[in-house]
């Protein structure tokens, strides 16, 4: 099916009225949980998880991925009203977004951010389009080796960019990848792991660790601090929310680097929004003429960081559907979500699902227009959920994880595995362990261990097999050099800058 | 004062689940005549993990988290993990009421016939989007 075929196709089928309706609740959802800070799109997905096996699957997953890309609509709004960012994507745009506010700028810092989220989320949007297809027929010719090599190649990166420390990182990678073992293994019925305990014979659910470490985990960290935070107002009307043509004109350039940007970092396994967003931000700063400014409330500096980790959503969709290796904790739930519905991402994934690929991407163009509307006139409206007392939010979310964990088994057992995730999410917080490395190696543990003993079974035990092949040999040299480069203390200066410079 | 950082801690406690590990999969077939078997992965990450755990135990200098606000959240937690407990002897409604009601009535400080109203409205607002309109048991 060539492009425009599968985008008449996908628009066939996103502009069905059910479709359409959980297309907008994908993306309200999703502007919801991006302004409120401590609930991010990683949880959202995995408590609505259980609960899409009720629905058609291309609605289901239009729904959940206008969760993913509306959340990082919302979360602008939070940076720039309470210099909080709703979620990590929005950091940086609290650096100039929030300074605005308090010059009385808010209307238009809101107005570009949603206007540079909808440019560059649609050329994200058309990126995964244009990208997604060949390389997934690029990947056909992969096998086992080849798969093991690139698991490897994407859990390196996720490593290496996840936290400060990358041992913690490795560690908690290798504590996912054991938690994908703790079940009976697939190839001779042994059962692994499992502590004399039946219930965990067929495994540990990933959406009761994704809750667990996600949910309720940032539920906890967040109960730490009884203080609410102040909101500054937000002006009425739609023409105080407009950018000025002046405006418009400042943020040319950002609107076109953070696209592109934004979309070529997505692609790269474990790099992620806020990366994008930050390397946006600097590339904007190292060529404006106004660079001193920079921080003191720039527009381009909220058109920037927004439009990239917009774009950056189209790109991170790119290795999930075409070779089914996911980037980061949402495109991981996103993963499972798609396994739960009985769909295997990979090179076949687009030419046996056209449908559902092309819905997709069909979807997301309406959702981002969808998002323009909501997020221009009704931001005002939206602010109001910040004013949601967290003690009338914390009890739902938790009340949500309960039944969106029992929804998935009918299993007791399931409510007290999330209370002790729970607390491996909070400890791991306080601790610094990121947490997505945990949730990947949780997500490709599986696919990994099967891999390689597929390769291993190929080459009747001899691990040259890994090495002896071109692709697989490229993709491990390049894991081990990924792992190996921050003993470079040069590099690794840069890497903790760019990790503290995200932190503050 | 080495054995009082944070980094000493966790990098004991997950060598001791790197010990768990090494020690489990060496009970099961590394190789067998169709190829790698059960043993063979967790053996491999189970010595990655004593490895890296002993390197972060050695070597890891984070500073000490600030843990002034845990005691709220692991107060929190205690809640969840008695709720949790409870549910099959009590129901759904009356452990997570008493969660809800915790969390507003103690953590936040709020008057207990809010806490009660939070609660209600909470739970009832449950029974009315799971079962009643979704189909969804609630345990």
């Amino acid at each position: 099916m060539d492009i425009a075929a599968g985008l008449l196709h996908g628009f066939a089928l996103a502009l069905q009225p059910l479709n359409l309706l959980w297309c907008f609740v994908g993306v309200l959802l999703g502007t919801i949980v991006g302004i409120m800070p401590g609930l991010g799109p990683p949880a959202t997905i995995a408590m609505l998880l259980p609960l899409t096996a009720l629905m058609n699957p291309a609605g289901a997953i239009i729904m959940l991925a206008g969760i993913y890309y509306g959340a990082k609509y919302g979360g602008s709004t939070t940076s720039i009203l309470l210099n909080v960012p709703g979620e990590s994507a929005s950091v940086v745009t609290c650096l100039d977004g929030y300074a605005m506010a308090r010059k009385g700028r808010a209307g238009p810092a809101l107005g570009i951010a949603a206007i540079a989220s909808f440019v560059a989320g649609t050329v994200g949007v058309l990126g995964l389009m244009l990208v997604a297809p060949p390389l997934a027929r690029l990947a056909l010719a992969f096998s086992s080796p080849e798969y093991f090599a690139l698991m490897s190649l994407g859990l390196a990166m996720v490593v290496l960019l996840a936290g400060k420390s990358m041992v913690k990182a490795l560690l908690a990678m290798l504590v996912g990848l054991w938690i994908a073992g703790i079940g009976t293994d697939v190839f001779t019925s042994q059962s692994r792991f499992t502590f004399g305990r039946m219930e965990l014979l067929s495994g540990i659910d990933f959406v009761v660790v994704a809750i667990g470490v996600f949910a309720l985990g940032e539920v906890l960290g967040n109960m730490e601090a009884r203080e609410e935070p102040q909101v500054l107002p937000v002006p009425k009307g739609l023409r105080n929310l407009l950018p000025t043509m002046q405006d418009l004109r400042d943020c040319r350039f950002a609107f076109a680097q953070g696209s592109v940007l934004g979309f070529l970092v997505g692609v790269l396994p474990g790099a992620g929004s806020t990366i994008a967003s930050f390397i946006s931000y600097g590339v904007e700063k190292a060529f404006s003429k106004r660079r001193e400014q920079f921080g003191t409330g720039v527009i381009e500096g909220v058109a920037a960081p927004e439009g990239a980790n917009n774009s950056e959503t189209g790109g991170a969709l790119v290795p999930l559907l075409t070779l089914g290796i996911p980037g980061s904790g949402t495109t991981a739930i996103l993963l499972a979500a798609l396994v739960l519905w009985g769909f295997k991402p990979g090179p076949l994934f687009i030419a046996e699902n056209p449908g559902m690929f092309w819905g997709l991407v069909a979807s997301m163009y309406i959702g981002n227009v969808m998002l323009l509307v909501l997020n221009l006139p009704l931001v005002p409206l939206f602010a109001q959920v910040l004013r949601t007392p967290v003690y009338v939010l914390y009890p739902l979310i938790i009340g949500i994880s309960f039944v969106g964990v029992y929804a998935g088994s009918g299993s007791l057992f399931d409510l007290y595995l999330l209370a002790g995730f729970g607390l491996l999410g909070y400890l791991m917080r306080k601790l610094d362990y990121p947490s997505a490395p945990l949730i990947l190696g949780l997500v490709l543990g599986g696919a990994m261990e099967r891999a390689l003993r597929q390769s291993l079974m190929m080459s009747e035990g001899h691990l040259s097999i890994l090495v002896s092949r071109p692709i697989s040999a490229a993709m491990l040299a390049l894991a081990l050099a990924v792992l190996f480069i921050p003993l470079f203390s040069r590099f690794n200066t840069w890497r903790l800058r760019a990790l503290e410079q995200e932190e503050s | 004062m080495r054995h009082r950082s944070p980094d000493f801690w966790s990098g004991l406690a997950l060598a001791a689940l790197g010990a768990y590990i090494v020690a489990q999969a060496r009970g099961w077939d590394y190789l067998t005549d169709d190829g790698p078997g059960p043993g063979f992965f967790p053996l491999w990450y189970g010595i990655a993990i004593l490895a890296c755990s002993a390197w972060l135990g050695v070597f890891g200098k984070s500073p000490n988290a600030d843990w002034r606000g845990a005691g709220r959240a692991l107060a929190t937690w205690g809640a969840v993990a008695l709720s949790v407990a409870l549910v099959k002897f009590i129901g759904f409604a009356l452990a997570f009421g008493a969660v809800a009601f915790f969390i507003v009535a103690v953590m936040y400080r709020r008057p207990p016939a809010v806490a009660a109203l939070v609660a209600l409205c909470t739970v009832a607002g449950f029974y009315l989007v799971f079962p009643l309109a979704l189909g969804v048991a609630l345990p």
